[in-house]
């Protein structure tokens, strides 16, 4: 077998990540073709649908919005060595403990308070969820994977419940709360661009994506430039060499899960107060697994994940417009380029890179072969 | 006493029902994680499964066709697990993540293009499904026979044949394998593969047996129950059927205790006892009933010393 060099850094950061979407969207344009679809006309379709107008830019960056809270969520847990696969339910409880808090006091504090205290509960409850399988995995030796996936049906299972039997507003036949008053909502995007003279299309933006942005540069703050972090990503790296450097590994498990479920815990904020206005069922809608796709694209770096899920965000928003005008595809073509996603830039992210070392090679091999040549002379 | 005998024969077949393809899937999943290979994919299997077993199904007219089907799309998701995780030692657990989203969306999106009825397959009827054999009303198609028998079947494969005293080897400490000169893909690979095989028999029972045609998501994770099973039974084939039989027995018990009181308790939420299942695998894994230790070097990738 031929020795391989490592790829260089830009190869490894920036090609790779191409050539495992390229590989993502290429099956499903097969998919797609075998539907009996032109794929360059629904790739044509799905731009225009995601980035076509002011409003379709602007529920493109609504469902980035999630895919930023999501993917910072799995990729911190990576850093750290562990698999968060529980995003789901620690968004679901997240967004429960905002709209507990709305519901709690939305009648009595203005919206100066109200909004941080709900943020600030969302952040709390997902963090609460996640601490659980962290717990689990710190003092009782349960692997997170598997209590994390538990975690998500339980989750599901007590929102159903709690709907249902607790929270549902009186007299309405669907599993929803109250409307939260004025305070506990959100403003838009197109009335925050309104108050600064920018005229935009209404759609489902608010300004819960500065808050995501917000946790883009506490991430990288904190896992790059604390000592904190330090230590996380020592023990994502090598546990051994965390507790050789005084790194409590049980502590380090806890913290990097609770910030881990505070992060996605934050898709509550831009559902429920954002745009629903009130206590929902089945808000996170796959984007907790989906954060998986955009952590794994993006690299597990804040400017990564950003761009993962602004493509993510895109997709989402063309998807649907995509669905709508060619009745034979649905909305769930973009559920299996996610999947594809994870399983090329995830599963399978070692099979191009002999290629491109292979590629890289082919382009080098004048000057390498110079390298013999010399020592010959040497010799 | 008659009613309770009928009763109790009633609640036995509910259980049964409910079951069969936990087990089925709980059996295929042993196989895999015996050898190594952590099968988070088993829902996305199963679902794929489902989905070809009704579509052919409804397309020839032939229930046994369906079935064929099930088996083969299983198979490829399966084959696909051990491209990314054998061959290429990618991360087990996001090769079934990605097999698991990407069955969910692919059912819909055939079977929209496919049928039109938003992801669903027709109605099927009469041969076009598997019936029951031989008690009226009990559901007894052959596929429950199948589970019951697959679970001595696999206890005799993994703990009396030499296939299986290697694929436990192999899940433990693939290294001897290899140093004995056997090949750990392989062997892996026939692991996967006897997984894929299972979980398609469960798809098929899903959408063709129990159901008259494919619906999205039917699976709704059941998948992640079988998993369940198999790590409440510690890895080994009787218990892990017992865990399914219980897990089946309390959706069987949900069903019936849907809006009715009980004296003392009151109206016990339905969700509750449809958590159960995940509840009881958290406090397992925690230690606080008995201990359940995964085979060592479940979800390690082996790496062939050069």
């Amino acid at each position: 077998m031929i020795a391989r060099r490592p790829l260089p850094a830009w190869a490894e950061i920036v090609v790779l990540p191409l050539v495992n979407i390229a590989l993502a969207f290429l099956t499903v344009g097969i998919i797609v073709r075998i539907i009996g679809v032109d794929p360059f006309h629904a790739l044509s379709l799905l731009v225009v649908g995601a980035v076509g107008s002011s409003e379709s830019i602007g529920y493109t960056l609504y469902y980035t919005t999630n895919f930023i809270f999501t993917g910072l969520a799995v990729a911190v847990a990576f850093h750290a060595g562990l698999f968060n696969i529980g995003g789901e339910g620690q968004a679901y409880i997240g967004g429960l403990g905002c709209g507990l808090a709305i519901l709690a006091f939305d009648r009595y504090l203005p919206a100066p308070l109200m909004i941080p205290l709900a943020i600030l509960a969302a952040a709390l409850f997902g963090a609460a969820w996640a601490a659980v399988p962290a717990w689990l995995q710190a003092w009782r030796g349960s692997h997170i994977v598997i209590t994390t996936i538990m975690f998500n049906f339980l989750a599901a299972a007590l929102m159903v419940y709690l709907m249902v039997n607790v929270l549902i507003a009186p007299g309405s036949m669907t599993p929803q709360s109250r409307t939260f008053a004025s305070s506990g909502k959100l403003m838009s995007m197109h009335e925050a661009l309104a108050a600064i003279g920018i005229t935009v299309a209404p759609s489902a933006a608010n300004v819960s994506i500065l808050l995501a942005v917000l946790c883009c540069v506490g991430v990288w703050v904190f896992l790059w430039h604390t000592p904190w972090g330090y230590a996380l990503r020592t023990m994502g790296h090598n546990p051994e060499a965390a507790v050789y450097g005084g790194t409590n590994l049980r502590h380090m498990t806890m913290l990097a899960m609770c910030i881990s479920g505070g992060l996605a815990g934050f898709v509550g904020v831009n559902e429920l107060m954002g745009v629903h206005q009130r206590i929902v069922l089945d808000f996170p809608a796959g984007y907790g697994f989906a954060g998986i796709a955009v952590a794994l694209m993006g690299r597990s770096h804040p400017v990564g994940i950003v761009l993962a899920a602004l493509l993510f965000g895109a997709l989402q928003q063309g998807g649907a417009e995509l669905a709508f005008e060619i009745p034979t595809i649905t909305r769930e073509t973009v559920v299996v380029i996610q999947g594809l996603i994870i399983l090329f830039s995830g599963a399978l992210v070692n099979m191009p890179r002999p290629w491109l070392q292979w590629l890289l090679s082919l382009l080098s091999s004048p000057r390498s072969g110079e390298v013999p040549a010399k020592r010959a002379e040497g010799s | 006493m008659d009613d309770l005998l009928s009763f109790a024969f009633l609640m036995l077949a509910a259980t049964l029902r409910v079951a069969t393809p936990l087990v089925l899937c709980a059996m295929g999943g042993l196989f895999s994680e015996k050898s190594g290979i952590i099968d988070v994919g088993l829902e996305g299997k199963m679902l794929m499964a489902a989905f070809f077993a009704a579509a052919i199904s409804a397309v020839t007219g032939s229930a046994w066709l369906g079935v064929a089907a099930a088996i083969v799309a299983a198979e490829v998701m399966a084959l696909l697990h051990g491209f990314a995780c054998i061959t290429h030692r990618g991360n087990q657990v996001v090769s079934g993540v990605a097999i698991n989203i990407i069955a969910a969306g692919l059912t819909v999106v055939w079977g929209t293009a496919w049928f039109n009825r938003g992801g669903q397959t027709p109605p099927l009827v009469g041969d076009q499904r598997l019936l029951p054999l031989l008690l009226p009303n009990a559901g007894d198609n052959i596929l429950v026979y199948a589970a019951l028998l697959s679970v001595p079947l696999t206890w005799w494969i993994i703990e009396r044949t030499r296939f299986g005293l290697r694929l436990r080897a192999v899940g433990e400490m693939p290294l001897a394998v290899d140093t004995a000169g056997i090949s750990v893909p392989w062997l892996r690979y026939r692991a996967v593969l006897l997984c894929g095989l299972f979980a398609g028999l469960a798809g098929a029972y899903l959408s063709i047996a129990q159901n008259a045609g494919f619906s999205r998501d039917m699976t709704a994770g059941q998948g992640f129950i079988a998993l369940a099973a198999i790590i409440f039974g510690k890895w080994r084939p009787f218990p892990a059927f017992g865990a399914c039989l219980i897990f089946g027995l309390l959706d069987a018990i949900a069903i019936r205790l849907q809006g009715v009181k009980v004296p003392g308790v009151g109206e016990v939420p339905v969700q509750l006892i449809q958590a159960l299942p995940y509840l009881l695998t958290v406090f397992l894994l925690a230690g606080f009933i008995g201990r359940a230790i995964a085979p060592r070097a479940a979800g390690v990738p082996y790496q062939k010393e050069h």
